[in-house]
This record gives C-alpha cells, structure tokens and sequence, in this order.
C-alpha cells in the first residue's frame, strides 16, 4: 500500500476553499453564553478562594523586626558593597551589567535611573534630620575623609555586626570598636527608619506626587525581609517563584517556561552571572519560533506526523469527510516468478 | 474618483461582507469542543475588562480597605488565569489543526502576538497590587528586563508607570490584535480539515 503525503503548497490549496455543506451557527449567542459561563466560574471561584493580599514590607517593619539586618544592608549601601551598589545600568556605572556574548544591551543603554547607593540611602535621608548638629559633623566627617578611613570604619563597623546585639528597643549594641562617625550615622538611620521616616525619605523627588519606589524597593532588596518573606512564601528564583502566587495560589503559570530555565544548567552554573540575559535571549528565540511557527520546515509538519487533527474532526471523517479519504489500494498482482513457474 | 470614507468603506464590505462577518451558518466540520475555547477566551478577555475597570475608577488601593473591591479584584485575578488557561487550549486547538493553512498564517501570528502581549498586561497587573507580592515580583522581574537594557524605559518598580501600562496600553494592544484575529478569521473563515489522504498507510512517497 502507498501512502500519499500532500505537499504543503497542496495541503495549503485544499484549505484554501471549502465547498461542503453548513450547519445553523449564532455568532453572536456563542460569545455572550462564553462569556456567562466564565462570569460564572470567576464567581464561583472568588466566592469559594477569594484572592491574595499580604500587606507590604516597609522599611519601618524591616528595621524594627530585624535591626541588625537593617544596618547590616545600610553600611552596605554606604561602603558600596551591597548588590545595588554593583549593580550597574539603569542604576549606576560600577559595572556593565548582563550581556550575551558581545551584545551589552543593558551597558548600551545606559543609566536612566541613577541611584548613588551611600548618598541616596544613607547621607542624603541623614541630611535631611533638623536639629541635630551632632548627626551633621559626623556626616561631614565621613564625607570629607579619605576613601581608606571611610572604608577603615566601615568595615570595623561590619565586622562588629556579627557580634551586635539587639535590645527590645529595637537599637542595635556593638562592642566597642574604632568606628569613627559611622556609629552615630548607623543609629540616627535606625531610628529614621524606625520611625517611618525613611520610607518617606527615599520616595522623596521634587513633585509632591509619589509614585516611584524605586528606591525604597533597591534598598530593601539588598536586605533580607524581602527575601525571607519571599522563601516562606515559596517565591524564591529556585523555587520557581516568577511562576508562584502567595499562598496557595495560581500565579503567573504562564511564566513556566521562562521560570524553567533558571532551574538548569547552563542557567545556574557557567553562565549564572548572565543567567537573566541568556534567558531573555532564549525565550526571544522562542517566541520568534511560536510566531513564524506556519514558515518553520518540519515543526508546521508536526500536527500531520502526529494525527490529533483524526480526534478533533472525528465526527466530520466519519460522515461528509469520508470523501476525502484516498481510494482504497488496488489489488496486488500475482509475483511474476510464480506465473513463470506456471508457465513452465 | 472615490472619496477616502468611501474607498475604506468599499474595501471593509469587500473583504468582510455583513454575512461574513456576522455568519449564521459555519462549516459542518466545526463540531469538536474545541471550538468553543476561542469564545471561552473572548468571554474571559470581557470579564477581565469589567472587572478592572471597575477596580481603575475605584483607583489602585480601594481593593485593598473595601470587601466589594476585595470581591472585584478576586474577579479580575480569576478571569485572568481562566483568559491564559482557554486561550493556551486554544492555541494548542489550532496548533494539531495546523491553522495556519490555506493563507490563514495572519491568524495564528496575530493570535500567537496577543498571547505574547498578554504577558507583559498580566505582569504590570501583578507589580500594580501594591502589596508584598507586587514587591517582590517587581524586584525579581527587573533583573530580566534590565539585562535587554529594557529597564531603561520600563521600570517595573515605579508602581505610576506601571500601572499606566496596565490600564491603559497593554490592554489597548490586547484588545487590538484580539480584535484583528477576529477579523482576520472571519475574513478566512475556518480551516477546513486536513485531508485524510494525506496520512494512509506505512509507505511515504512524497508527491
């Protein structure tokens, strides 16, 4: 028997036209029953599951459940060590960021959202405390001192918080230690931030409209509460977080592909430091494919290898499209060396 | 010589005649179940536009301090994952029907682009919450979007920006290409099925 595969400018023509027979359909009905349906289903499952909120972490709650951790990230900021510091573009030039082989997309973008770790975080909201002339030599004195003293003191000051303890005040007690203005900096920013203040503080532009938190959300991610809510959670990057809800709740399910990527090599090992921008360039690749996909040779193939379309038009092969069937195989001739043996 | 408003009224009754575009009749291979995914997403892609305007001329934080926004964004959230869960069958539908035949190629890019930008709408709506996972979604995703350099003018952690992207162009744009996939099916009509000529028996000799 021979099987006869169309060429797809023959399976093209063929789906070019149809000249079969109709049956009733009401366009409009279909759409408003569909859409009954699904006001119904979203009803019931808001009814029955309703939907997450969990409040925000600010940096208020931050600095008064986890003092230590706070200041930790503040010094951080200050001494440029913490990830935003070294972040790059948008926010600043302490690196060229991600790039894919000798494409530096993020590099040649540029900085459109500047962000100075130590001014914006630390000296600026400091600055701005009235009626403490204390506080303001010690700024001074951090600010006008050489790069080695500062980083003398800040990193004594680090070395310190591994042994810091917190009273039930929320201050954070260090042993005694040769920090210079970076002690009294610290604590004036604990109790800012303690206070709500340096959330207000960092949200601060030159509009009286607020709508950029930028900022606030930088420094927050440089410090655990982010985080840890975020493992409780199960949101974490290694928990296929950019997929997941709060809760036990659906979230971006759609994201499954792109969040897989961040599961396997080479992602997570030799190629972990470009890790986003290998990602984004592999799920572009693949979007690019899922759109040309009718032009791709061999994937368009793929629906007549594999013949799901048998299930879907069922009813219509077995009934008017049972004309599109091929004829049935003629039968086989006798072998002609039998006839021969006959013959003889 | 035919006036504009003319020439654009010629060319929409050509290609898309009331009877075309309003049919009350189909083809009698479209009887599968799978036929009904399309119009479960068009629903969905309605309930989504109810729900969030509503929740816009409440503004972003009445959700959150009154139970009947509370209720409204719990129907915005489901219609939501109901919108991608119909329309991710329905584009597996039309993937085993290879829908793209017989010159329909515009349907499946226009249909495979709104899934696409789907996404991103979706996305600006989870950083719009203002809540902890807003945050931490916002934290996470910009990392990705960075690394394009496309941090430089989307910046998922400025909550204004983003939410005028949610309310008002991602949608503009899904509503569009949705619209331009309706228009392009009616136009084509539905794919016929594929042949059963085209797959009998063990042998393959390509004509």
């Amino acid at each position: 028997m021979m099987r006869v595969r169309l060429s797809n400018a023959e399976l093209n023509d063929a789906a070019s036209h149809y000249d079969g027979p109709y049956r009733p359909y009401d366009i409009i009905k279909e759409v408003c029953v569909a859409t009954g349906v699904v006001t119904l289903i979203a009803l019931l499952l808001t009814i029955f599951l309703s939907s997450p909120d969990l409040p925000p972490t600010t940096i208020q709650t931050w600095s008064r459940q986890m003092p230590a951790d706070f200041v930790t990230t503040a010094v951080a900021e200050l001494d440029g060590s913490s990830d935003t510091a070294g972040y790059g573009p948008p926010y600043n030039h302490a690196s060229s960021g991600q790039h894919v082989f000798f494409i530096y997309l993020e590099k040649w973008l540029g900085v459109s959202h500047p962000v100075n770790s130590a001014y914006d975080f630390v000296i600026a909201p400091l600055r701005a405390i009235p009626d403490d002339p204390s506080l303001q030599a010690a700024v001074t004195h951090y600010v006008h001192a050489p790069a080695t003293e500062q980083a003398a003191w800040t990193g004594a000051y680090s070395t310190a918080l591994a042994k810091a303890s917190s009273n039930p005040k929320g201050a954070v007690a260090l042993p005694a230690g040769n920090y210079g203005p970076v002690a009294p900096m610290m604590s004036s920013l604990l109790a800012l931030a303690q206070s709500g203040g340096l959330d207000g503080a960092l949200l601060t532009s030159k509009q009286f409209y607020q709508t950029d938190y930028t900022k606030p959300l930088l420094f927050m991610e440089d410090g655990s509460a982010l985080s840890n809510r975020a493992t409780y959670q199960h949101l974490q990057g290694t928990q296929w977080g950019m997929m997941n809800e709060t809760g036990s709740y659906p979230g971006q399910v759609w994201l499954w592909l792109y969040t897989f990527w961040y599961q396997v090599p080479p992602f997570t090992t030799s190629e972990a430091d470009n890790a986003d921008a290998f990602v984004m360039a592999v799920m572009g690749l693949l979007s690019a494919a899922f759109v040309l996909l009718p032009f791709l040779p061999g994937i368009r193939t793929i629906p007549r290898r594999i013949p799901v379309y048998k299930l879907i038009w069922r009813d219509w092969y077995a009934t008017d499209g049972a004309a599109s069937a091929p004829p049935p195989p003629a039968p086989k001739r006798a072998p002609r060396v039998a006839k021969l043996r006959q013959a003889s | 010589m035919s006036s504009w408003t003319g020439k654009v009224r010629e060319f929409g009754l050509r290609n898309l005649p009331p009877e075309r575009l309003f049919p009350d009749s189909q083809p009698a291979y479209m009887t599968s179940a799978i036929y009904l995914f399309g119009a479960l997403t068009i629903g969905s892609l309605v309930v989504i536009i109810a729900s969030g305007s509503i929740l816009a001329l409440k503004g972003p934080a009445w959700w959150h301090v009154q139970s009947i926004g509370h209720f409204f964004n719990s129907i915005h959230l489901w219609s939501v994952e109901l919108f991608f869960f119909f329309m991710v069958i329905h584009l597996w539908g039309k993937f085993w029907m290879a829908a793209w035949r017989g010159g329909r190629a515009r349907v499946w890019i226009t249909g495979a682009v709104t899934f696409i930008i789907a996404i991103p709408c979706a996305f600006t709506g989870y950083v719009s919450q203002q809540n902890f996972d807003s945050q931490w979604i916002a934290t996470q995703g910009k990392d990705g979007l960075n690394s394009l350099g496309v941090g430089a003018f989307f910046n998922p952690l400025n909550f204004g920006q983003m939410y005028s992207f949610h309310v008002l162009l991602f949608p503009v744009l899904v509503i569009g290409l949705v619209s331009l996939h309706i228009l392009l099916v009616r136009r084509h009509g539905i794919v016929p099925p594929i042949p059963l000529a085209d797959s009998v028996g063990p042998v393959t000799a390509k004509r």
